[in-house]
């Protein structure tokens, strides 16, 4: 197959990208090498939308994060995506951080951030009633919210198919060869050839970099590990709070999530492997302790589950966003860490001007602009779950007890474009398995479901991709 | 020689001590508290039983499996050599609870009897 | 809206006994409710022996035992629904469920019966550090797998928790021919019915380690093993004493929790130690007309008391809609000294019978007595050989002992060594 514009890496910088050059009529491929979009770093971080005081002023991060921040409320509306517009709070304990608040108000002011006020204890503890009695101040952020990160991506890719993009799962990008103007882009079984190649790998952008024996990106992965709690726990914060940050990161986070859970993290801790996802014991404790710091009446036992994610750190500390010196139709995303979920929106519009300054590319009268809004059981009224049942009968059984979640959504979810084939697939589309009992009663179900809709035997379905198989034989 | 075993007859969960001389035969319980516990030694000591559930294979049923059990305890020893006899064993569907799947398993004089119903396909 | 005196939420040994129980109580107009695509509830997948010792006197697998019920409940001509979900109930007793057949349901109910059950407590309550690996399961998703789907979870399996689940599925799992490495418990002692050691751990000779926990999981696709380690007296990691254990699938078996959604959504009064509603001597919760009984109420050992306590529940929903229900004064009851729980948590008594306490302790005890009190006076002391959190215990408080207690008095039950 030949494209115009190859993009490596399924995450919600390079679906959002896809969804964006999806306008022109160019033939596009969204490669990812797992089994689903989001994978990596884009479905295991904060899932915050950061107002932009943070960056350095002048740096890419700072110009896109207040950009991408002011896109992300219509974006997420045209995908229909869940966000809150719950602005965020910087906490200081002491005189100290009192004066960092202050410092990041200035930068805030100086990169754009909109509405950014200094509320003292007061004010704070008014609008934030479960926050530590001894907070002394805080920098109050209006245009912070939160997003469900893999959300934003299923619906970038899901738009993107509709418009004509090949989402291409499983391919893991080994070799890239150029010659005569072209790339071969290989996984070692099957070839596509393209024009252009954007790199959205992630952690892995340096990996596929020197591919084409570019070698100047150097990627460390940074594991931030989380705990999720409860929803009978989710009010205990009503906007984002943040502790002072440090060299490392913006520290601690408590945060109410789209769906109503608390999310607590991340840890910060540069490691070697890239697919290190585990979490350990003493980080899961320490988050909790200085999440208790925010909010004291946190505890363990409302933890209904935890996981790490990967941040991309690059050495150079700003997103590194151009094409390569060994190619220039080899475009790098890299070292998309933090603020790279507020930005993604930004960033695309940013590689969309690069890739248009290289093609001449039409745009499609026919681009459709937005993605239908998935059916969910759970938040209609009765009236329209007896109008939804009447049309459709599969709407009737529950699958998923916890957080209610219908035979007829799942279909959904595996019918829908680039669909799921997995059960983490089936969970990140519909939550089936996401609640309190985490799978233990619907897994069998969403496994039966997946081998009937993808006409396999079920033991053939696996968690996630790859070997991570649920069943083995026939007991006989 | 001395056997020791835990007795299961009540949840009180006895430490009992059973002496056996060199041709088997018991020459003393110990350590229980009670009658039971004594008979349940004894059986434990010479002849050791069980019951037995697992599943049998149903061709054309809604389900690939029907559970079933042994009718009666089955010797102890015996219990891998049975699953190896269900394990190649079927039944068509409809299977009914109660139906006789294998009868008198290994020569024990115990039928494998369905525990559940499964309607055919 | 359909119409019913009573709705019974759950289709599984109490939901089935509490509907028998209520329809030879004089009560015609009842319904069941039951998620799954037929009664049973769990017992469905429980195919081992042991049910039914003390209520048939016979030993029965979860199935034959459920059978039995299910039997009754067609000849009685009780009416039920299967695949459907009961999603709210209100304030007025009406019932919303959803199923393919008849969609969105309406029910009016004049009581309501709660008996959804209990679920598997999952690996995220427990915080275990590792990946995310496939072949982490509970014992009872495993358990369903082998036994109703016919397939093999795993091959090689470590186990976490010896509760009975736990105990059941390491000789299960041994039967079809797994090997399973061990069985880690993290308290000193087991959960466990002592028979489930016996016959379904030491036949196979799989060993349990006590004051032992899972502390890390290790595999990237599927589970490729975990590390174990000793537990102090704390239930902290001891230092030096972790090692790893070679396996493809880790079974939890780390505790039931009572399905109380629908329940606390509605504003019942809940027990924080059952994680059930706070009920009387009939099973009714704080709200008017409402019952719950079985593991929806607090997690029982034997199916054999979850059926006579749903018959209770389903006497006192029948005579709530007859009109029967004696006037009410409530003495308190409170477990102190060792017991965790009681259950019921209040009694009336006006009632005129005899009332049964039903409760469990904390830890193991020998040769102990179980004391109690009325408002601080002994008025029961009996001798124990041996008591244990996995087995509950119960006394009687006679009926002419009821009359001398006044509304607002206290029964406290103790454990004395």
């Amino acid at each position: 197959m030949k494209y115009d514009v190859a993009i490596v890496g399924a995450g919600v910088i390079g679906s959002l990208i896809a969804r964006e050059l999806s306008r022109y009529n160019i033939r596009i491929a969204l490669v990812e090498k797992c089994n689903d979009m989001a994978m990596g770093t884009s479905k295991a971080n904060s899932a915050i939308v950061h107002a932009g005081f943070d960056a350095k002023p002048g740096s890419l991060k700072a110009k896109l994060n207040v950009e991408g921040t002011a896109l992300m409320p219509e974006l997420c509306k045209k995908l229909s995506v869940p966000f809150k517009p719950v602005g965020s709070l910087v906490v200081a304990f002491s005189d100290e951080e009192t004066n960092t608040l202050k410092e990041l108000l200035e930068r805030g002011k100086i990169n754009g951030v909109p509405g950014l006020e200094i509320y003292d204890s007061d004010k704070l503890h008014d609008v934030e009633p479960n926050i530590n009695d001894e907070a002394k101040a805080a920098l109050w952020a209006p245009s912070a919210g939160i997003v469900c990160p893999y959300e934003l991506t299923i619906a970038a890719v899901e738009n993107a198919v509709v418009n004509g993009v090949d989402f291409i799962r499983n391919f893991e990008v080994k070799s890239i060869e150029y010659s005569d103007g072209e790339f071969s882009v290989s996984d070692g079984k099957e070839t596509i050839n393209t024009n252009y190649i954007i790199n959205a790998a992630g952690v892995y952008c340096d990996e596929i970099a020197s591919l084409i024996g570019d070698t100047s990106i150097h990627t460390i992965p940074r594991k931030g590990e989380y705990m999720l709690c409860d929803k009978s726990v989710g009010k205990l914060a009503n906007h984002t709070i943040f502790q002072c940050p440090s060299k490392m990161g913006k520290g601690i986070l408590v945060t109410p999530t789209v769906d109503g859970n608390l999310l607590l993290g991340p840890s910060a801790l540069d490691i070697e492997d890239k697919n290190d996802v585990s979490t350990t014991s003493e980080t899961l404790s320490e988050i909790l302790e200085i999440a208790k710091k925010s909010v004291p009446s946190l505890t363990t036992r409302e933890v209904i589950t935890s996981f790490a994610g990967l941040r991309a750190h690059c050495s150079k500390n700003d997103f590194i966003i151009e094409p390569s010196e060994k190619n220039d139709k080899f475009i790098n995303v890299a070292g998309i860490e933090s603020p790279g979920l507020s930005s993604a929106p930004a960033i695309a519009l940013y590689v969309k001007g690069i890739i248009l300054s290289k093609i001449n590319a039409e745009i499609k009268s026919d681009f459709i602009e937005e993605r239908e809004e998935p059916v969910r059981f759970r938040h209609m009224t009765n009236d329209e779950r007896k109008a939804l049942i009447e049309k459709n009968p599969a709407y009737g059984r529950i699958i998923c007890r916890c957080e209610t979640i219908t035979e007829g959504e799942i279909l959904d979810a595996i019918h829908a474009p680039a669909g799921a084939r997995d059960v983490d697939g089936v969970k990140r589309r519909t939550r089936a398995g996401m609640g309190r009992c985490q799978g233990g009663f619907c897994g069998s179900k969403v496994v039966e479901l997946l081998a009937k809709e993808l006409g396999v035997e079920i033991n053939k379905i696996t968690k996630c991709g790859g070997n991570s198989k649920i069943l083995y034989e026939r007991t006989k | 020689m001395q056997k020791n075993i835990i007795c299961v007859a009540c949840p009180m969960g006895c430490g009992v001590t059973v002496d056996i001389d060199d041709n088997g035969e018991i020459l003393s319980v110990t350590g229980n508290t009670c009658k039971r516990g004594d008979a349940y030694a004894r059986t434990e000591c010479t002849n050791p039983v069980r019951s037995l559930a697992t599943t049998v294979k149903v061709d054309g049923g809604i389900y690939n499996v029907v559970p079933c059990k042994s009718a009666g305890a089955i010797p102890k020893e015996k219990i891998m050599e049975c699953m190896n006899i269900i394990n190649n064993a079927s039944a068509n569907a409809p299977v009914n609870l109660g139906d006789v799947l294998i009868k008198d398993i290994l020569g024990t004089g115990i039928d494998i009897v369905a525990t559940n119903h499964c309607p055919a396909k | 809206m359909l119409n019913y005196d009573i709705v019974v939420i759950g289709g599984g040994p109490a939901g089935m006994a509490a509907a028998l129980k209520a329809k030879e109580c004089g009560v015609d107009s009842i319904l069941i409710l039951e998620r799954a695509e037929t009664l049973g509830g769990i017992l469905e997948q429980c195919i081992h022996t042991g049910f039914g010792l003390h209520y048939f006197g016979e030993e029965l697998s979860g199935p034959e035992y459920a059978d039995r019920f299910i039997s009754l409940v067609n000849e009685k001509n009780i009416e039920y629904k299967t695949d459907t979900m009961a999603l709210e109930i209100t304030e007025n007793n009406v019932v919303y469920a959803v199923n393919k057949t008849d969609g969105l349901l309406e029910i009016q109910a004049k009581a309501i019966i709660l008996a959804m059950g209990c679920r598997e407590r999952p690996r995220g309550a427990l915080n275990i550090a590792g990946t995310r690996a496939s072949g982490v399961m509970s014992a009872g998703t495993a358990q369903k797998y082998v036994n109703i789907d016919g397939y093999m979870p795993g091959k090689k399996v470590v186990i976490l928790g010896s509760g009975d689940i736990g105990l059941i599925m390491a000789r299960r799992m041994t039967l079809e021919g797994a090997e399973v490495k061990c069985v880690c418990e993290l308290m000193p002692y087991s959960s466990g019915l002592t028979r489930n050691i016996v016959q379904c751990l030491d036949d196979f000779n799989i060993p349990l380690y006590l004051s032992c926990t899972v502390i890390d999981i290790h595999g990237k696709g599927r589970i490729e093993g975990v590390t174990i380690a000793d537990v102090d007296e704390n239930r902290r990691p001891i230092k030096g004493t972790e090692r790893y254990i070679e396996c493809d699938t880790l079974l939890l078996s780390v505790g039931l929790i009572p399905e109380n959604e629908l329940t606390r959504a509605v504003g019942i009064q809940l027990d924080p130690i059952t994680s059930g509603a706070v009920v009387d001597e009939y099973r009714e919760t704080s709200h008017k007309g409402v019952f719950a009984c079985g593991n929806v109420l607090h997690v029982h050992d034997l199916v054999d008391y979850v059926t006579l306590e749903s018959q209770t529940a389903g006497e006192g929903a029948a005579n709530y809609v007859l009109g029967k229900s004696s006037e009410a004064e409530y003495i308190e009851t409170k477990g102190v000294n060792g017991v965790r729980y009681i259950v019921p948590q209040k009694v009336n008594i006006k009632n005129e019978g005899d009332i049964k306490l039903y409760f469990r302790v904390g830890q193991v005890y020998k040769n102990a007595r179980i004391v109690v009190k009325y408002n601080g006076e002994e008025i029961i002391s009996r001798k124990r050989p041996r008591l244990a959190p996995g087995e509950m215990e119960d006394v009687l408080i006679k009926n002419d002992m009821l009359k001398n207690f006044a509304q607002g008095g206290k029964i406290e039950i103790s454990v004395e060594v």
